[in-house]
């Protein structure tokens, strides 16, 4: 699958990280790895920062974490006119890796703190877009 | 203090909602006002750099139309983006030229017309200075972004709603006496109540942050020039000198930012390094101009700049200490919150506003005392780029 099948919308095309895509299709949420250095990059990225390395495998991410700061969004961009109210929010995993997402649109606004136990799912959406989203632990 | 490189002549557009005219028109206008204030031609420019965010207007390349229209070609001329501080890296850039002895003069001209495309279409421009790959496609939007901010400040260092009014109400009281502000009318604290149904500032745009929390868009330019030495003496009966940069960048990603609750690293680095270069501490600026894009951002900016310990900024605007009678006025000319915020423009006019404060000819928004030292506090994206001037007398 290509990367713009990403998100609620997409605004890239072609990345060398675009399996992340096909690994969501298949259940699976996963950063990449620097097998040179074992630098670890969640969202994934092809090249190594740390030590220049190009050598980079999939790993798969922790599932539970804390909610460390959310948002939830009463206007939308352009092109999301249709999505409000939504939430977004970082996944602390507290082991330096940390996720920005969505939360469910299953757990009532009232619900969510600063703090509370979460894990992450991938998830489709009906017009064949496919993302991840953080959900209650 | 070096007095190696000054400004030597501000000027700044009104900031007004649909400019009509063009961003050449516009340009003109902060141009022209900083060239009679400086008392030069262009004959005098050694060079022009121009800043904005792109995307806004349709133009490519603008650095060639508007030297061109401004008078200032075959001088060299180039341009300069880092989205909201676009301006104040072209300063900092311009310091650099005429440090380095390339040129005597430089004009650094910022601008942006924003209302040529609509409010939904400019926020989808602003979320896209940030991630686009991984963080776009779930719809986010500088408010959102900062609201994240704002959330764990909540969480962690005991900020309330009513800290966060309290600085939109400041920001309104200097906004009313800017009659180059785009927000002139006064807000009282029953505009954020939520139990009020005319309450327009009390309307969640993304969760803590409501509408009257977020600045205002706003069309605009700003001019800065800057001169050596020699040219400042010879030109300017009151140069200001510029006696500190420094600059600093972060992660684009959130998941790639350290805690939330203590604020944008950028503040931190930026200022640093200007306190440094400049040889003072907070304690020594008698004015500042800081970065209020949002309420958050500008008590996250009081932290940064070492006006209050982290996590404590609230207690400067608790005991309205950021006033102008106050112990560090911080936008007295009502901040991008009112004044507005027309993005390449806002360093320039930020800058604009502390000569002005400087030189002791800043009106009904002069800050007591005579105050020889003043700061400029800049941000680019989310805390994605970070600028701090200082000036000295
Ligand atoms: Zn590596």
């Amino acid at each position: 699958m290509g990367f713009d099948k990403f998100g609620r919308k997409s605004f890239t095309a072609i990345t060398k990280t675009a399996k992340f895509v096909d690994l969501l299709g298949e259940g699976k949420i996963e950063g990449t790895v620097c097998t040179k250095c074992g630098a670890k990059y969640f969202p994934p990225r092809s090249d190594c920062s740390a030590c220049l390395s190009k050598e980079m495998e999939w790993f798969a991410m922790p599932t539970k974490g804390t909610l460390e700061t959310f948002t939830t969004a009463y206007y939308a961009p352009f092109g999301f006119e249709a999505d409000p109210p939504y939430t977004m929010g970082v996944v602390d995993f507290n082991d330096g890796l940390k996720l920005f997402a969505r939360l469910s649109k299953a757990i009532p606004i009232a619900d969510i703190a600063v703090g509370m136990n979460v894990s992450i799912q991938p998830l489709k959406y009906d017009d064949g877009q496919i993302s991840f989203e953080i959900i209650k632990a | 203090m070096a007095k190696d490189v000054a400004v030597i002549g501000v000027g700044q557009s009104n900031f007004v909602r649909g400019y009509e005219g063009s961003i050449r028109e516009l340009a003109f206008e902060a141009f022209r006002e900083a060239m009679q204030d400086a008392g030069i031609t262009q004959k005098d420019v050694g060079a022009s750099i121009f800043c904005s965010a792109p995307e806004y207007d349709k133009q490519r390349s603008p650095a060639g139309v508007l030297a061109e229209y401004l008078g200032l070609i075959p001088q060299p001329t180039f341009y300069i983006e880092t989205v909201c501080s676009s301006s104040s890296s072209g300063v900092k850039v311009g310091y650099s030229m005429i440090k380095a002895g390339l040129h005597d003069v430089v004009v650094v001209l910022g601008f942006q017309k924003m209302s040529e495309i609509t409010s939904s279409e400019s926020q989808e421009r602003m979320g896209r200075g940030a991630d686009i790959q991984w963080e776009a496609p779930f719809g986010t939007m500088m408010p959102a972004y900062y609201a994240l901010y704002a959330q764990a400040y909540m969480a962690k260092n005991g900020l309330t709603h009513e800290d966060m009014m309290n600085v939109r109400l400041k920001s309104a009281t200097y906004g009313q006496v800017n009659e180059r502000a785009v927000y002139r009318k006064g807000i009282k604290a029953a505009d954020f109540d939520p139990n009020n149904k005319d309450a327009k500032m009390a309307g969640p745009v993304a969760w803590p942050i409501r509408v009257g929390d977020a600045c205002a868009n706003a069309d605009g330019s700003s001019c800065i020039i800057l001169a050596n030495a020699e040219k400042a003496k010879a030109f300017a009966k009151k140069p200001v000198w510029i006696m500190g940069i420094g600059g600093a960048s972060e992660a684009v990603n959130m998941a790639a930012r350290p805690d939330f609750a203590k604020g944008l690293s950028v503040g931190y680095g930026a200022a640093a390094e200007a306190y440094k270069m400049a040889g003072i501490t907070a304690n020594d600026v008698k004015v500042a101009e800081v970065h209020d894009c949002f309420t958050i951002a500008e008590l996250m900016a009081y932290e940064g700049l070492g006006f209050a310990k982290m996590g404590e900024g609230k207690e400067l605007i608790r005991a309205k200490e950021t006033y102008k009678e106050g112990k560090i006025p911080v936008n007295v000319d009502g901040g991008l919150l009112s004044k507005g915020h027309p993005i390449g423009a806002t360093g320039g006019s930020q800058m604009r506003t502390i000569v002005l404060q400087l030189r002791d000819e800043a009106g009904p928004m002069q800050v007591p005392g005579n105050p020889d030292i003043g700061l400029v506090h800049n941000v680019g994206g989310v805390g994605l780029y970070g600028s701090v001037t200082i000036f000295g007398r």
